[in-house]
């Protein structure tokens, strides 16, 4: 759902999609006191250390989400085969 | 002298050395004469290289010296730099694309170049580059700190000039190989910077909690030092956990860090030498692997306490240089060849960085101030060769900023380099999405910004280093005066300072945009259009890159419809 124009085809002005607002999520590590304690431990690790390692997954998760969800279906110019990542591609220069 | 880890570390750097010189043929394009192949690589990297340039950028020498002496000297607000870089990914995701996007369409090689042609204002996109090099030159001064306490564990602690020599000729070639390869010796390097780091860290997190206990011990240690009194305040070193004053510090920190990374010259640079918009969407998901490391990294500040390290006394200094803290964590618990190997990723760690950060600088200084001020009729070819000799002068900058400051003021530098980086978040992040603050409103938002910045940084002393200015950029609420007003007592909560500023920028353009749009002054004319923000690298009738009127060469593998 794109709220905004296009004009002959082409995208212009703002292109807004609520997946977006899933990269609102990781922002809760910025409320310290829900996280700022000593238990429960992990592997003699405060809570503290631990939780905040695991936010990165959650970063992580919003931003995949995010990128997955608002991918273009493929139009004409992008013809199957994507450069993949892991094929050290590098994709043009050959 | 420790002659073993001088040995690997010697011959890694060099390997590097032949690296940064041969990168120069590396994916070449036509020619080199031009700021988008060498200060941008040719704009075509993709998914992998975009990775391990911007992760190589990112992650700096700043990363492996400075956070885990923060966490060893002070503990958990140390650790702000994980959730910065969690939330940055997330913050940037949306704007980068855009920024990408109006500067592949329009031919932008920096930030200051986009406000020039968002606002048509050269004052206002002379000022973004002014900032933008003031705040890379303490990070590049940072990243030669990092290698400095690397030379120094190996021994190289001499006093005086002297002291400083092994960096002045590893900066030198540096230098050699920047001016010729361009962007390319940097990205070319960073393959082998990231590999090392990632072995050394990963062993060093596996290997020294087995040897020193687990890490129930290794907190525990931590926990007993830091709540030892600290002779030099009368307090505590610190904890192990937030306190009731410095929690909003470390979230406005993390939170203000995250907002300038992107602003800074060196990070636009990296995105902008990416291919398209998709290598940017995945880098945003991959990126955080270096999070990952960054955490890690930093809880060797507590390993270093609990395997009693004890910092080196600089010789040119005299006074416990806490930056040696890793160096000299590895040099004791690791054998000789390794903690060699450990020296060479953190040595090459610095030069990745300080060669990216060079060019950005350069490349702001090129376009944003000699193009428009000195000789408006530059050729793409002169722009190239004044870059390039922009870079030697930044780089020179930065040593006579390192012998002339204590290194122990490091991460200060960086943090006063934030607070100064913040400021143009208004004229460059805020205007990618919208032209509705008004340019002299953003000029004078700029001026109180960096104005009211610098004043509350001088204002803050730092008692455990004796020092009555500049002594961190955490601002007791009670010391927050408005024209003299305190509107928060004498709260002793801390409030990162370019937090304060920003918002204190941010007032400012608000309402003198209000003020000034009944007097009808002139906004400038925007050369961008709303389609600029969109452009993907199979757009079609794309701006040709390297201006030679050929399509690049992906375009001509890219698969036929």
């Amino acid at each position: 759902m794109t709220s905004s124009g296009e004009t002959r085809g082409k995208v212009t002005g703002l292109v807004f999609n609520p997946w977006n607002l899933l990269l609102i999520v990781p922002f809760i590590i910025l409320l310290t006191p829900i996280y700022n304690m000593q238990e429960p431990e992990f592997i003699g690790m405060p809570f503290f250390y631990w939780f905040q390692f695991l936010m990165i997954a959650v970063g992580v998760a919003s931003t995949i989400i995010v990128y997955r969800m608002t991918r273009k279906v493929p139009t004409d110019t992008a013809s199957g085969d994507d450069p993949d990542v892991d094929t050290l591609d590098e994709g043009s220069v050959r | 002298m420790a002659w073993t880890q001088l040995i690997v570390f010697s011959a890694l750097f060099l390997f590097v050395t032949y690296m940064g010189f041969v990168a120069a043929r590396w994916k070449s394009g036509s020619t080199l004469d031009h700021l988008d192949e060498w200060g941008l690589g040719g704009r075509k990297f993709g998914a992998w290289v975009t990775w391990f340039l911007v992760g190589g950028d990112l992650y700096t020498a700043y990363t492996f010296v400075a956070v885990p002496a923060l966490l060893f000297s002070a503990g958990a607000t140390g650790f702000f730099a994980l959730p910065y870089t969690i939330i940055a990914y997330p913050l940037v995701f949306l704007p980068v694309l855009r920024m990408w996007s109006v500067s592949r369409a329009r031919g932008y090689v920096t930030p200051a170049d986009f406000v020039r042609g968002r606002y048509g204002s050269s004052l206002l996109a002379l000022l973004v580059a002014i900032t933008g090099i003031v705040a890379t030159m303490p990070y590049i001064a940072l990243q030669l700190v990092g290698l400095e306490a690397v030379l120094r564990s190996m021994g190289f602690n001499g006093a005086g000039f002297l002291g400083h020599l092994p960096l002045l000729i590893a900066f030198v070639i540096l230098a050699l190989y920047t001016y010729q390869s361009g962007l390319r010796a940097p990205a070319l390097i960073a393959f082998v910077k990231d590999i090392l780091i990632y072995l050394v860290i990963l062993v060093a997190v596996i290997y020294l909690p087995i040897k020193l206990g687990g890490w129930s011990e290794i907190f525990g240690d931590a926990q007993d030092k830091l709540t030892s009194t600290n002779e030099a305040t009368g307090k505590p070193y610190g904890n192990i956990l937030l306190g009731p004053n410095n929690q909003l510090q470390y979230a406005t920190l993390a939170f203000g860090s995250a907002l300038a990374l992107f602003l800074y010259p060196h990070s636009v640079t990296g995105i902008l030498a990416s291919r398209g918009r998709d290598v940017l969407k995945r880098n945003m998901s991959a990126l955080p692997a270096y999070s990952l490391l960054l955490g890690l990294l930093a809880l060797l500040g507590f390993v270093a306490i609990s395997a009693g390290t004890k910092p080196l006394v600089n010789n040119a200094t005299g006074r416990p240089d806490g930056n040696t803290v890793i160096p000299e964590l590895f040099n004791g618990q690791f054998p000789a060849w390794f903690a060699g190997i450990a020296f060479a990723a953190i040595g090459i760690g610095a030069l990745v960085p300080a060669a990216i950060m060079s060019i950005a600088a350069a490349n702001l200084w090129t376009r944003n101030v000699y193009k428009e001020y000195i000789r408006r009729d530059a050729s793409h070819a002169q722009e190239a060769k004044q870059a390039k000799l922009a870079s030697l002068v930044v780089k020179f900058g930065a040593i006579v900023f390192i012998i002339f400051i204590d290194p122990q003021y490091a991460i200060d530098l960086q943090l006063i380099g934030g607070v100064i980086i913040l400021q143009t978040l208004p004229a460059v992040a805020i205007a990618l999405y919208t032209r509705w603050l008004h340019r002299w409103a953003l000029i004078a938002g700029w001026v109180v910004g960096l104005g009211w910045g610098m004043i509350m940084l001088y204002g803050i002393p730092n008692p455990a280093t004796k020092r009555a200015h500049f002594g961190g950029s955490a601002l007791p609420l009670g010391d927050l005066s408005i024209l003299g007003w305190h509107p928060f007592g004498d709260s002793p909560m801390q409030i990162y300072v370019g937090f304060v500023a920003l918002a204190g920028n941010l007032l400012v353009a608000l309402i003198v945009t209000l003020v000034i749009r009944r007097m009808n002054v002139s906004n400038g004319v925007d050369e961008t259009t709303g389609e600029d923000y969109h452009v993907d690298e199979h757009t079609e009738n794309l701006r040709p890159i390297a201006g030679t009127g050929t399509e690049p060469p992906k375009a001509e593998a890219a698969p036929a419809p």
